[in-house]
C-alpha cells in the first residue's frame, strides 16, 4: 500500500497515542514529531520498517533545557521529511541506539556520542569516529559549556 | 650550500602531503600536472613515497590526528627537503583558526621554506612558485630550513597499535 | 619528453604510511573484512559555524569540500531560508542550478580521471581532466573562481550571469558533447574496462538501502533517489531532465551513472540557460533578517544528498548547524562491497563511491588476518591493481578504452 503523508502520520498517531508529545506541520514538505526519550527505538522501527521512509541523518543540539536529538527521515515519493525529535535530560542524555535495525545510524550515533556525550544504549560500536582516541573524556565539543 | 641542495633543483621529486585539507588545492596541484598547465616540463614528478622527496607539499591545516603523522613522516624524509605550504589552510589556518580540534599551523612542528597563499591558489600560481623555488635553489637564495639537520632521516620510532 | 613516473598519491591520499584509514583484513588474496577509521579531516566546522554569522558560514561551508563547493553553499542557504521563511527571485533559481550542474559535470569528470589512474589508464585520466578545464574556465568566466565560487547567498546569489556569456558557455558545453561521448564509448564498450569493472564491488539494492546510500552509489543499484526531482528546488522542477539509474550495482554501473549524468546536467544548464534570457528581475531578495526557526536544506550534490540543518533565534548567527555530506552514507557500503574482492581490486572498489574524503584523506592498508601485520599500503594497492589491468591486457590481447591521439591532439 503506497504511503501518503497524511497516512504516516496516522500510523504515528496510532501507534503512540497519548505518548506522542506534539506534532508541528510546518509545510507539506517539513513536519517535526517529539518523542518521549522512550519511545525513539520504537518510533523509528515504524519509520524504517512499516513505512519505508529513509534515514537521512541525526542531529543532536545542546540547549539549555535540554539535549535534543533529532532523527531525520526521508519519505521521497512524497517529497517530505519528517523529523523524529526527542529531549534528552542535560546530567544524563541517553537514547536506545537504533543502529541495530538500522545500519545506517551507526556512525551518526558514534559521532553524537563523542561530540555531545550522548550515550546510544546497546549500539553495535560505540566508539571516536572523528575525534582520536585519546581525546578527554567529558569534553564535548559542540555542547555549549565545552571550554577547550 | 650544500651539494645536494644545489643538486635538488635538477629534477625535484615532489610529495604531497594533505592533513585536512578540503582537496581543492589538493586538486589543483595535480591539475598543474595535467596537459594544460604540464609541470612535468620542468622535470617535477610526484613521488609515491616520502623517502624519495625532494620537495613536500603542505596542503590542509594538519588537524590533531593528522599534525602527528605529518611530523613523523617529516621526520622520514631524507633532508635537506624543501617544504612549501599550498594554500591559506597550511600558513595560517585561515577560516579554520578557531577550530577545537587544531593546535596550530604545521609550521609550528616542520621547518617551513616557502608559502603559497590562496584558496586555492591557481594552477599558474603553483607554477609560479615552483619556478621561484627552483631559482632559489640554483642560485643559492633558498637555503632548505631542513639542511642543517643530519643527513640521515631521524626516526621516531612508529607508535605500537595499541598506542596509535 | 621526460619520462613520466607518475604514482601520485591523488587529491585524496595523504600520510601514505601511517594513518590507517581502510584497513583491509586479508587471507592470501581475499579481503575478508574491512575497518574503517576517518577524523584525519575533522575540522569542528559545526562550531565553526555557531560563530559566524548566517553570510560569513557559507563562506566556511564552501571550504568543506573543495569539489563540492556549490553543493555544501546550496544546501546551506536553502535550509537558512527555511529557517528565515525568507524567498528566493525566480532568476537566482536558474542561476543556482547551471553553477550546480557545472558543478556536478567537472566532479564526475575528476572522478572518472581517477578511476582511469587507479586501472591503469592513464590516457583516460588525463584526457578526462583536460577537458575538465573547460568547465572549470566557465566557472571562472562566471564566478571568477575555478573553485569555492561564492555564489550563494541566503535571499539568491550574489553574482548574476551576464547574457554576453550565455554564448560562451554554450559553445564549451557544445564542445564538450564529443568527449563525453568519447568517454560513453570508451567505458561502454571497452572489453578490457568491462573486466575491471563488472561484477566488481557490487553493493546490492538491500544493502543501498540499509546503509542510507545516496547518489550514484544508490542509483547504480537500483535504488530510484534524487533529491532534485523528489525534493524540487532551484530550478530543478523548473525543466526537464531524467534520473539515471542502474540495475547492477558494480563498479561499471557506477560509472555508467556518472557518464549518463554528465549528459543530464547538459541538458539541464542549457535550459536554464534559455530561461536566463527571459526571466528578469533580481537575483537577490536581500533578506535584513533571519527570523527564528529552525530549516532543512538538502540538494543532490555529484556524491548523493548533502544535508544541511539550521536552527536560528533572530539574532545573526546559527544556534546550531548541522552538516551531512552523502559520502558519510556511502563510505560504510565498503564493508559490504570489498569483501571477498582481491586486493588488485580493492582500490577501484574503494574509489567507487567517489569519497569526498574531506572527512578524511583516504589511505588503504592491508594487514594479515592471522598476524596482523601491514602487507600493503596504499600505493601497492594502486599500482597491484594496475598491474591486474597490464596482466588481463597481456593475456587477452585487449587495449583498453581507445582515445584516439592522433589527428585530435591535447589542444
Amino acid at each position: 500500500m503506497k504511503v501518503t503523508r497524511e497516512g504516516a502520520l496516522d500510523r504515528l498517531k496510532a501507534a503512540l497515542g497519548d505518548r506522542l508529545i506534539a506534532v508541528h506541520e510546518k509545510s507539506p514538505k517539513r513536519v517535526y514529531v517529539e518523542v518521549a526519550a522512550e519511545d525513539v527505538a520504537k518510533t523509528s522501527r515504524l519509520m524504517a520498517d512499516d513505512l519505508g521512509a529513509r534515514f537521512q541523518i541525526a542531529t543532536g543540539v545542546d540547549t539549555p533545557t535540554a539535549i535534543e536529538v533529532m532523527y531525520h527521515w526521508a519519505f521521497d515519493r512524497l517529497g517530505c521529511v519528517v523529523t523524529i525529535r526527542a529531549r534528552l535530560d542535560r546530567k544524563n542524555p541517553e537514547v536506545e541506539s537504533i543502529a541495530p535495525f538500522c545500519p545506517a545510524a551507526e556512525w551518526i550515533e558514534r559521532e553524537m556520542w563523542e561530540l555531545l556525550g550522548i550515550r546510544f544504549r546497546n549500539h553495535p560500536d560505540l566508539r571516536h569516529l572523528l575525534l582520536s582516541d585519546d581525546w578527554p573524556e567529558g569534553k564535548y565539543p559542540l555542547r555549549r559549556d565545552y571550554q577547550a | 650550500m650544500s651539494f645536494a641542495t644545489r643538486m635538488l633543483a635538477r629534477s625535484l621529486n615532489v610529495f604531497h602531503l594533505a592533513g585536512s585539507a578540503c582537496n581543492n588545492c589538493d586538486i589543483e596541484i595535480l591539475d598543474a600536472l595535467t596537459p594544460k598547465y604540464d609541470l612535468e616540463r620542468f622535470g617535477i614528478t610526484l613521488v609515491g613515497s616520502i623517502r624519495h622527496a625532494d620537495l613536500i607539499l603542505l596542503s590542509g591545516i594538519f588537524n590533531k590526528k593528522a599534525a602527528i603523522r605529518a611530523r613523523r613522516l617529516y621526520e622520514q624524509a631524507p633532508k635537506p627537503v624543501v617544504v612549501v605550504a599550498i594554500g591559506g589552510c597550511p600558513c595560517t589556518g585561515i577560516i579554520f583558526r578557531d577550530s577545537y580540534n587544531w593546535d596550530g599551523p604545521p609550521g609550528e612542528y616542520i621547518p617551513i621554506d616557502a608559502y603559497l597563499p590562496g584558496c586555492p591558489p591557481k594552477p599558474e600560481a603553483i607554477i609560479a612558485a615552483v619556478i621561484k623555488i627552483i631559482e632559489g635553489l640554483r642560485s643559492g637564495e633558498l637555503v632548505p630550513k631542513s639542511e642543517s639537520e643530519k643527513a640521515r632521516p631521524v626516526m621516531t620510532p612508529a607508535p605500537k597499535p595499541a598506542e596509535a | 619528453m621526460a619520462k613520466r613516473t607518475i604514482v601520485p598519491i591523488g587529491p585524496y591520499h595523504a600520510l601514505q604510511e601511517e594513518p590507517e584509514f581502510f584497513k583491509l583484513h586479508v587471507e592470501g588474496e581475499r579481503v575478508v573484512h574491512l575497518d574503517i577509521e576517518i577524523g584525519y579531516n575533522h575540522r569542528g566546522i559545526e562550531k565553526l559555524s555557531e560563530a559566524k554569522d548566517f553570510e560569513e558560514t557559507i563562506f566556511l561551508v564552501e571550504r568543506v569540500c573543495g569539489i563540492c563547493s556549490t553543493s555544501h553553499p546550496l544546501a546551506c542557504v536553502q535550509a537558512i531560508e527555511e529557517a528565515g521563511e525568507i524567498e528566493v527571485p525566480e532568476r537566482a533559481l536558474f542561476i543556482r542550478s547551471t553553477i550546480a550542474e557545472l558543478e556536478r559535470i567537472h566532479s564526475h569528470l575528476l572522478w572518472l580521471g581517477l578511476a582511469g589512474h587507479f586501472l591503469g589508464f592513464d590516457t583516460l585520466w588525463m584526457w578526462a581532466w583536460r577537458y575538465r578545464e573547460d568547465v572549470l574556465d566557465i566557472l571562472e568566466l562566471i564566478t571568477g573562481n575555478r573553485n569555492h565560487y561564492g555564489m550563494m547567498k541566503p535571499g539568491g546569489v550574489h553574482r548574476d550571469i551576464s547574457p554576453d556569456d550565455i554564448p560562451a558557455i554554450r559553445k564549451m558545453l557544445d564542445g564538450l558533447r564529443g568527449p563525453l561521448e568519447l568517454f560513453r564509448g570508451a567505458v561502454e564498450d571497452d572489453p578490457l574496462l568491462h573486466a575491471r569493472t563488472q561484477g566488481i564491488g557490487i553493493l546490492t539494492r538491500q544493502q543501498a538501502i540499509d546503509y542510507g546510500a545516496l547518489g550514484p552509489t544508490a542509483r547504480a543499484s537500483g535504488v530510484d533517489i534524487d533529491v532534485r526531482r523528489d525534493h524540487p528546488h532551484a530550478a530543478y522542477g523548473l525543466v526537464d531532465w531524467d534520473v539515471i539509474t542502474r540495475e547492477n550495482g558494480d563498479v561499471f554501473d557506477k560509472t555508467v551513472v556518472r557518464i549518463l549524468e554528465m549528459f543530464e546536467s547538459i541538458r539541464i544548464i542549457k535550459q536554464c540557460l534559455d530561461k536566463l534570457l527571459t526571466v528578469t528581475g533580481p537575483i537577490d531578495s536581500n533578506p535584513p533578517v533571519v527570523k527564528p526557526g529552525e530549516g532543512i536544506g538538502h540538494y543532490e550534490a555529484p556524491r548523493g544528498e548533502v544535508f544541511h540543518y539550521i536552527r536560528s533565534d533572530g539574532s545573526n548567527r546559527p544556534v546550531r548547524h548541522k552538516i551531512r555530506a552523502p559520502s558519510f552514507m556511502n563510505v560504510p557500503t565498503n564493508r559490504e562491497t570489498v569483501l571477498g574482492a582481491t586486493v588488485a581490486d580493492a582500490t577501484i572498489i574503494l574509489a567507487a563511491v567517489d569519497p569526498c574524503y574531506c572527512c578524511t584523506e583516504r589511505m588503504a592498508v592491508a594487514v594479515d588476518r592471522q598476524s596482523g601485520d601491514p602487507l600493503w599500503a596504499g600505493g601497492d594497492l594502486i599500482r597491484m591493481s594496475r598491474e591486474k589491468t597490464e596482466r588481463l591486457r597481456k593475456e587477452t590481447g585487449w587495449e583498453g578504452p581507445r582515445l584516439p591521439l592522433e589527428g585530435r591532439g591535447i589542444r
